[in-house]
């Protein structure tokens, strides 16, 4: 239905960020395709090393998981905030992921985790990893025939620490500037740290910088200043109503210490 | 296709415990849908994008935001509006406390309020004053600044628990 309906079709899964853009009137879509009674949907399983989303499970399934706070604990850090707890009654990961907010948690802790995430249409399912799926401003490798059927996440393994930090004007709200971050470690070593930040620019970032600085020193001994200053540099902040690119560097340097002071003290 | 490009929908679901049916297009969302078609007018229409909690309902069980929920989608569920849970004395202790402590001044963020405090204080812990103020995070209020409906939540709950007030 969605390919014979062409380009200004649209599916409606959770609908809380979608029907907000149609009340804005940002998006005009000619037809609406709702597949909550359709999708024959996965549910939220582990397997193999993988914890698989399907694209009918809430936030709120999520939030409420123990087999997600075990095994993919960003996700379990990230979620109290995402939205409000009706939004999270209704929104999607897999939505959250089709749409690309740039101030969206869940494609943060998606790249930040490297997931995969499944797209399928009427030919065919492909799997694109999070590094190369957010192209832009709302912009995805996601085809406008496709639908975000299921998100992968590789499971956490022993001594892998994670952090997740937002500043928002509430709980809640859209994020100004965030930071979900997965360090994997062995000892004391880490040996990929993959820091994500999100909400100031089009698309979430893994900071190239933190990877590098960070590349096998140890916990706790880490220069938190000093990465904190090269994840903000990397920024090309959006300026808008929520402040100008100083500010919001200065805020990203802020956060990054937040982040890197969690990792610091906490195993996954 | 023909299906979908219809202008009015025919829905038939439940709403407080009575069935209705009706003909809605399919743009129409849940909230105008009970205030304009069935005249239930508690369910407050605020900012209309899911920001502020006025239009809180309460669909198979789940509190969601009425504006942001078509009512076609509603097709087949059961609704609850701030009408039914004040009729089935749900919320009366919640309704009496936030009186008495003047948890409201205009009234108009109540609705969603009560709503959503109904949800919180379904689960079986007492929640903490942080808990509610979480709970609260998506409801907007204008004039009393959160502090009392706080102090009413938190009463209802150590009260419902047996708890000192």
């Amino acid at each position: 239905m969605l390919e014979q309906a062409g380009d200004g079709a649209q599916i409606l899964a959770g609908g809380q960020s979608l029907v907000p853009t149609l009340s804005l009137r940002l998006s005009s879509p000619s037809l609406l395709i709702d597949i909550n009674r359709v999708v024959d949907s996965a549910p939220l399983e582990r397997s193999d090393g993988i914890v698989c989303c399907g694209s009918r499970i809430r936030h709120v399934d999520v939030e409420r998981s123990t087999l997600i706070r075990e095994h993919v604990p960003l996700l379990a850090l990230a979620m109290p905030h995402v939205a409000h707890p009706a939004i999270r009654n209704r929104g999607t990961p897999c939505g959250s992921v089709a749409l690309a907010d740039p101030a969206a948690e869940i494609p943060a802790c998606a790249l930040a985790l490297n997931a995969d995430i499944v797209l399928q249409n009427s030919i065919g399912r492909r799997t694109v990893p999070a590094g190369e799926y957010f192209i832009g401003l709302y912009e995805t490798a996601r085809l406008p025939t496709e639908v975000v059927v299921e998100l992968r996440f590789p499971e956490a393994k022993i001594g892998d620490r994670f952090g997740f930090v937002e500043l928002a004007r509430r709980r809640g709200d859209f994020a100004i500037v965030g930071i979900a971050a997965a360090a994997q470690v062995e000892g004391d070593q880490i040996r990929n740290l993959r820091l994500v930040i999100f909400g100031c620019e089009p698309k979430p970032r893994m900071s190239a910088a933190a990877h590098a600085i960070t590349q096998g020193l140890k916990f706790p001994e880490l220069p938190i200043e000093e990465i904190a200053a090269a994840v903000a540099a990397e920024l090309d902040p959006m300026e808008n109503s929520q402040g100008d690119a100083a500010a919001k560097r200065q805020q990203a340097y802020a956060m990054a210490k937040r982040v890197m002071w969690q990792l610091n003290g906490r195993a996954a | 296709m023909n299906a979908t490009s219809k202008s009015s929908v025919d829905v038939a679901f439940v709403v407080n415990g009575s069935a209705i049916s009706d003909k809605v297009a399919p743009r129409t969302t849940l909230v105008d849908f009970l205030r304009q078609r069935l005249g239930l007018t508690g369910s407050h229409v605020g900012c209309e994008h899911g920001v502020c909690g006025a239009c809180h309902v309460r669909v198979d069980g789940t509190v969601l935001r009425g504006c942001l929920f078509l009512a076609v989608q509603a097709d087949g569920a059961e609704v609850q509006t701030i009408e039914g849970l004040s009729a089935s004395g749900e919320i009366a202790d919640l309704q009496e406390v936030f009186v008495r402590r003047n948890a409201m001044q205009c009234g108009f963020c109540t609705p969603g309020m009560l709503m959503i405090a109904a949800d919180l204080l379904a689960r079986r812990e007492v929640p903490s004053r942080e808990a509610i103020r979480d709970a609260l995070s998506g409801n907007y209020c204008r004039c009393t600044g959160y502090q009392s409906i706080v102090d009413a939540i938190e009463e209802v709950a150590r009260a419902r628990h047996g708890l000192a007030v």
